[in-house]
């Protein structure tokens, strides 16, 4: 019997062994093309467009420091007052909307919540052209302000959802009481759901901070040069012929990183926002 | 985290908005309400929405009010690269459209793409997380691993694709499959669509396996356990416990990537650029190439109200089956 005990232990060791070392292997193959990124950054330029490609080398910081020296900053800030001015405005308009839609909710609220989800699906083929048409009318074209406000609508939806997925979590008994003590709207909102709500607030920041930092379609439309964005340098290396490649690799790195790191170290807050709120 | 949801029937996502408590406004109490206490619950009722209407009425404006006027524009002859004022033209536009090929092939790669790449996506998704969830060395490692491609801007990742990893010269691939005598292979231009795929999938893979596996954690293993207990291998175990209980996180996951998948611009803009030919121009794609490479308003604008009646069609069924999976429902 205890023989058996053991046997089956030591088979159950096996496969632990054997299944880690296939998920190792899987997880190396997806995350491959992100580290080749991040090693070709750290490479010369003729090691980086080398055969056999260059595996050992000692890391230099020369191409990021070429990147930064040049153009890039504007165009990160550029992305930064955009991804942040958005979110903010996402938090603004979608906290009162969400709590019109769960603590108090209005009479339709099932159609409303319909009505905004329905809209981030709406292709943006729907809108472009008049849009594109009032930003250049408006001599908004090529400014950060129209990317603020097309990220906005892109994220409000999915902002309102989850912010109201959120909010339904909050016990009953603390709206209650503060009814009783007779707190309106704001007191409610400041004293009881602000400060609860910041796990939440800090999901629906971090799923609109991803969508905003990483659009593309209406920053290559709308900006051209004062307000291009992150994607729109790295536009810039379209054609590269083997030429440019660890100063492609470091601009792609320098791109990437703020949503990796923030989606790296909110795991738990991604995966909520991801499942739009389903998930603990 | 162990749910009370997961207990019980566990054929559907948790339901952040099932509430079996009503915080809507106290039940309208009996016939002995008097009539200021009416129309002061109807003024309440008014304002409820205040809150709810600056987002709103943003909402409206900046998607509504557009595309009535795409809606209008469609109906005029209109470039902006031609002098002149728009003309009205009745039909015309969509007569253009309705005979155009590159609209039918564009509409075919736009189904053939979200298709591939939802499928395999949701597969090998499926396939990662059921791998993550057993007992290995390192999960939550290989998790963060897994997410890198997901977060990563997916204007540089199909770059380094397309640069680094599949130029016939300089790529790593070609390098790695020289020696079976396929090193010199033009992966972007000789199997366009197969790369934007590759791309996609790398890209949307990570994301099904984090809502899969979120799902899987919130399986309750007691169930597992009695499985075992009774007698059922563990394919069984798999086919009939695990595979029906994940089934909403699948479900949910492939209705998401599907409404993401099917705008998909950035691969193909920074990778194929449409071609060669019009083999990767999708509806996205042609709509950038008839708004801001030709600038014909009136075209686009059509191209817009076809694009809307379509998704309307797919959409109405995928937001049902969304708010199914989250049991939205009426409240008081």
């Amino acid at each position: 019997m205890s023989r058996a005990v053991t046997v089956a232990k030591a088979g159950q060791g096996r496969s632990k062994v054997g299944w880690s070392a296939l998920a190792w292997l899987v997880a190396f193959v997806f995350f491959f093309p992100v580290l080749w990124m991040m090693l070709e950054a750290l490479k010369t330029e003729s090691q980086a467009a080398s055969i056999p490609p260059t595996i050992f080398f000692v890391p230099t910081l020369t191409e990021f420091q070429e990147v930064l020296s040049r153009d890039f900053p504007p165009f990160f800030i550029n992305s930064a007052v955009a991804t942040i001015g958005s979110t903010l405005l996402v938090i603004v308009l979608g906290l009162p909307a969400a709590y019109a839609l769960s603590i108090r909710p209005v009479a339709q609220a099932r159609d409303v919540l319909f009505f905004f989800i329905s809209t981030r699906f709406l292709p943006f083929a729907a809108s472009l052209v008049p849009l594109y048409l009032l930003a250049r009318d408006l001599q908004l074209l090529d400014n950060v302000f129209a990317l603020i406000l097309i990220y906005t609508t892109i994220n409000l939806p999915l902002g309102v959802w989850l912010l109201r997925s959120f909010l339904l979590e909050l016990p009953n008994e603390l709206f209650e009481a503060a009814r009783v003590d007779g707190a309106g709207f704001w007191r409610e909102l400041t004293s009881i759901v602000l400060p609860l709500i910041t796990p939440g607030l800090a999901a629906t920041c971090l799923i609109c901070l991803i969508f905003a930092w990483n659009e593309f379609f209406y920053a290559v439309n709308f900006t051209s040069s004062v307000a291009a964005t992150t994607p729109i340098f790295l536009v810039g290396f379209i054609s590269g012929r083997g030429l440019f490649y660890a100063k492609l690799a470091a601009a792609a790195t320098l791109a990437s990183l703020p949503v990796l790191l923030a989606g790296w170290f909110a795991q738990k807050q991604l995966i909520r926002g991801l499942t739009m709120g389903a998930v603990k | 985290m162990p749910t009370p949801w997961a207990r019980t029937t566990g054929s559907r996502l948790p339901a952040t908005s099932t509430e079996t408590t009503v915080r809507a406004s106290p039940p309208a109490g009996g016939g002995g309400r008097t009539r200021s206490a009416a129309s002061a619950s109807a003024w309440d009722g008014r304002l409820r929405w205040l809150p709810l209407l600056p987002a709103l009425i943003y909402v409206v404006l900046v998607t509504q009010v557009p595309f009535l006027l795409t809606i209008y524009y469609s109906l005029f002859n209109w470039n902006l690269l031609r002098p002149g004022n728009p003309e009205f033209a009745g039909a015309q536009n969509y007569l253009t459209v309705a005979t155009d090929p590159s609209i039918r092939t564009a509409l075919f790669n736009t189904v053939l793409l979200t298709v591939l790449a939802v499928g395999i996506s949701v597969v090998l998704g499926v396939a990662i997380a059921l791998l993550l969830n057993k007992e290995i060395f390192g999960k939550g490692v290989l998790r963060t691993l897994m997410i890198g491609p997901f977060l990563v801007m997916p204007v540089a990742g199909a770059l380094i694709w397309k640069d680094t990893l599949l130029n016939p010269i300089f790529g790593l691939v070609g390098w790695l499959l020289s020696p079976i005598g396929l090193g010199r292979v033009d992966w972007v231009s000789q199997f366009p669509m197969a790369t934007i795929v590759t791309i996609e999938v790398w890209r949307w893979t990570p994301f099904m396996m984090l809502i899969v596996l979120a799902g899987l954690q919130s399986q309750n293993l007691e169930v597992l356990e009695a499985a075992g207990v009774d007698g059922a291998n563990a394919l069984q175990t798999l086919r009939y416990i695990t595979l029906p209980f994940i089934r909403p996180f699948v479900e949910l996951g492939a209705l998401l990537g599907s409404l993401f998948i099917v705008q998909t611009f950035d691969s193909i803009f920074m990778t194929t650029q449409g071609g060669p030919g019009e083999a990767t121009t999708n509806l996205p794609f042609l709509l950038y190439l008839v708004a801001f490479q030709g600038f014909d308003i009136g075209k686009a604008s059509a191209i817009g109200v076809i694009a809307v009646i379509l998704t309307m069609i797919v959409a109405t069924f995928a937001l049902r089956t969304l708010f199914t999976i989250f049991h939205v429902e009426a409240r008081r």
